[in-house]
């Protein structure tokens, strides 16, 4: 038998060959969606250079070459030197794990912060639940930026700020989505059944209902990446993200602003990085949901 | 959970009345209204007092007496316990009381009346371009679904929620002032032209209008197109899409093909019966995408010089002038909080569908 008709065959002999066969079904679906690939190339690539960038042959994205102060892209720098002489390429390919780093840093504290509120708010209902909505409403309806910024603002501007501030004002969606996977299942059949054998709530939420609301929060998640990249490019280029010499890309656009006029390329190139992976970002959560959560297209 | 609770209030008296239960939304509306807000000025009490500036030594400076030090300490009201410093804060903002900003040593609230109209100004142009436009792309691409208009519409709003609006600014401004020369660049008006008419609402458009000032109106036009349409192209994205995913639920109802069977046009269809249909989510929307500009506005306003909130909360910040920074926080919260509530109200007062 062929690996695909192992995948695809209706009678799977275990449990690893049915999620694996699931996971196939999925990817064939995805794989049709053009965009959706686009934008899985984008991220994968966001990735790959990210982890790789101190080994690939750049020049370091922090020495300075005065004598080569913007330079335009050419052979020597492909993407031009900055206000430093410092390679614009290093700089945006460094920048990437920056960017990388903030994104799965604020995934780490909101998801599940987002999962524990949500669930629990969603099965034990009463008056838990009431407050725990209300808090998270009252959260809902806060402005972002401008929380994000008072809050840097209030600490000290930096990466960790800006990661903490970004995360505090971005858990209140998962909650929700939380609750509601939460309240769909509550009362099914296996989850009393674990009820009944005993299991604790706390148990019957890990094990029983957090799986389930996985799909909606993981596309959740990468559609929301997007907003995090820009609202992190928005805190460091106001000058309030990472501090210089770090190559975040907002700092990078907000140096290039004083050349725009005649070394355009200073601070257009860090936006096209941004976008890029923004969009990236933005067409993979767009694909995924068509595949994982057809309903809700 | 709310809605558990309508329903349940809702099975108990079943002869309800319209009135009752518009005065039962009503109340709840408004105790979620201020249960938020007070959540929001919590938030900032808490941030204004894990600033690491000591608030008595940015009163009296750091060579006063020990005795003065000890007098502003207690008329600052740090002495006290944390929940009557909280209580002290908030009857201060209900009497107008933001504090002296330290940058323009004006009080906070006089500096957040001048710098408010500019953002609105253009918080208010950017909606209408882009509701202006969304609506009928967001109509279009939903009748001619999978369609080449659809996936320009798709793209369109993958763009619009992809691009960081700071830099579309800048590149604006290089290619459409700098280069091409079709619009004016920074600021609400050249230098020329400032202080020529009477402030009146604090919008330069309208108050040139009003003293019939067709110069000054023209040039107000020339600043506020380029940011406008960018911080517009944000809105148009949101509104589109929404516009189509609505217009598509609503045009697989049943009433859609009666209406096409017994013969009407097209057109009144599509415009009329449909889209008026999908007026109240829409209002919706469009309320909270003009919440989310008078945020979204900060960055902009940076780029483009505009002497609005924004700016003045991120000049602030850069002076350590946390009064100045909290109160356009609280401003801008306080318009946002107000706006997501309610829309929320009516909608559910509006559509007689959402009553559970």
């Amino acid at each position: 038998m062929s690996a695909p008709d192992w995948l695809l065959t209706e009678a799977p002999a275990s449990r690893r060959q049915a999620s694996l066969g699931r996971w196939y079904r999925n990817w064939l679906v995805f794989r049709r969606n053009p965009l959706a690939m686009i934008g899985l190339a984008i991220v994968a690539l966001l990735i790959v250079t990210a982890v790789l960038a101190p080994v690939l042959p750049l020049q370091s994205p922090t020495a300075q070459a005065l004598s080569q102060r913007l330079a335009p892209p050419g052979a020597q720098h492909w993407l031009g030197t900055d206000e430093l002489g410092r390679d614009i390429l290093a700089r945006i390919i460094f920048g990437a794990r920056i960017t990388l780093g903030i994104v799965l840093m604020v995934v780490a504290i909101v998801v599940p912060l987002g999962l524990l509120i949500g669930t629990i708010s969603g099965y034990i209902g009463g008056a838990l639940d009431v407050v725990l909505m209300r808090i998270t409403d009252i959260f809902l309806a806060f402005p972002r930026l401008i929380l994000a910024l008072a809050f840097v603002a209030a600490i000290k501007p930096g990466l960790e700020s800006a990661i903490i501030a970004i995360a505090l004002t971005s858990w209140p969606p998962y909650a929700r989505i939380a609750r509601a996977e939460t309240l769909t299942v509550r009362n099914a059949d296996y989850v009393k059944v674990a009820k009944l054998q005993g299991a604790s709530w706390l148990r019957i939420i890990w094990h029983y209902i957090v799986p389930l609301c996985s799909t909606s929060v993981v596309v959740r998640m990468t559609l929301d990446m997007a907003g995090i990249i820009l609202t992190a490019a928005g805190l460091g280029f106001l000058g309030l993200g990472a501090q210089p010499p770090t190559p975040e890309w907002g700092a990078m656009i907000s140096t290039g602003r004083d050349f725009l006029l005649d070394q355009w390329w200073v601070a257009t190139i860090p936006g096209i990085a941004i976008f890029a992976v923004s969009l990236g970002f933005n067409l993979l959560g767009d694909g995924l949901r068509d595949v994982l959560d057809p309903k809700r297209t | 959970m709310a809605n558990d609770v309508t329903t349940a209030a809702r099975a108990a008296a079943p002869g309800q009345i319209f009135g009752a239960e518009f005065a039962y939304e009503l109340i709840r509306f408004l105790g979620t209204l201020a249960l938020t807000l007070l959540g929001l000025t919590f938030v900032t009490f808490v941030i204004g007092r894990v600033v690491p500036i000591d608030p008595v030594l940015a009163v009296v400076g750091d060579r006063a007496m020990p005795e003065t030090y000890e007098r502003v300490r207690q008329e600052l009201g740090i002495d006290l316990p944390i929940y009557q410093q909280f209580w002290l804060y908030l009857t201060k903002i209900a009497e107008g009381d933001f504090g002296t900003s330290a940058m323009t040593s004006q009080p906070v609230l006089h500096d957040l009346f001048q710098y408010f109209p500019a953002t609105l100004e253009l918080a208010t142009a950017a909606t209408l371009i882009g509701v202006l436009l969304g609506i009928p792309l967001g109509v279009v691409a939903a009748t001619h679904q999978g369609r080449l208009i659809d996936h320009v519409t798709r793209i369109v709003g993958l763009i619009g929620y992809s691009i960081p609006v700071f830099w579309t600014g800048l590149v604006g401004l290089l290619v459409f002032y700098a280069w091409l020369g079709w619009v004016a660049g920074p600021g609400r008006l050249d230098i020329g032209y400032d202080g020529l008419v009477e402030p009146v609402t604090g919008l330069i458009t309208i108050d040139s209008l009003l003293s019939v000032d067709w110069d000054v109106f023209k040039n107000a036009i020339a600043h506020l197109l380029l940011p406008a349409s960018l911080l517009g192209y944000l809105t148009l994205a949101y509104v589109s899409r929404m516009t189509r995913s609505f217009m598509l639920t609503e045009l697989n109802q049943e009433y859609i093909l009666t209406a096409r069977a017994k013969g009407m046009p097209e057109r009144r269809v599509i415009w009329r019966h449909a889209l008026g249909n999908i007026i109240v989510p829409l209002i919706t929307v469009v309320a909270l995408s003009y919440a989310s500009l008078l945020e979204g506005a900060v960055l902009t306003e940076t780029v483009f010089a505009w002497p609005g909130l924004g700016q003045y909360i991120t000049r602030s910040l850069f002076n350590a002038d946390m009064n100045a920074v909290l109160g356009g926080t609280l401003l801008i919260g306080t318009i946002f909080v107000c706006l997501n509530v309610l829309c929320d109200m009516l909608y559910r007062l509006l559509d007689p569908r959402v009553r559970p």
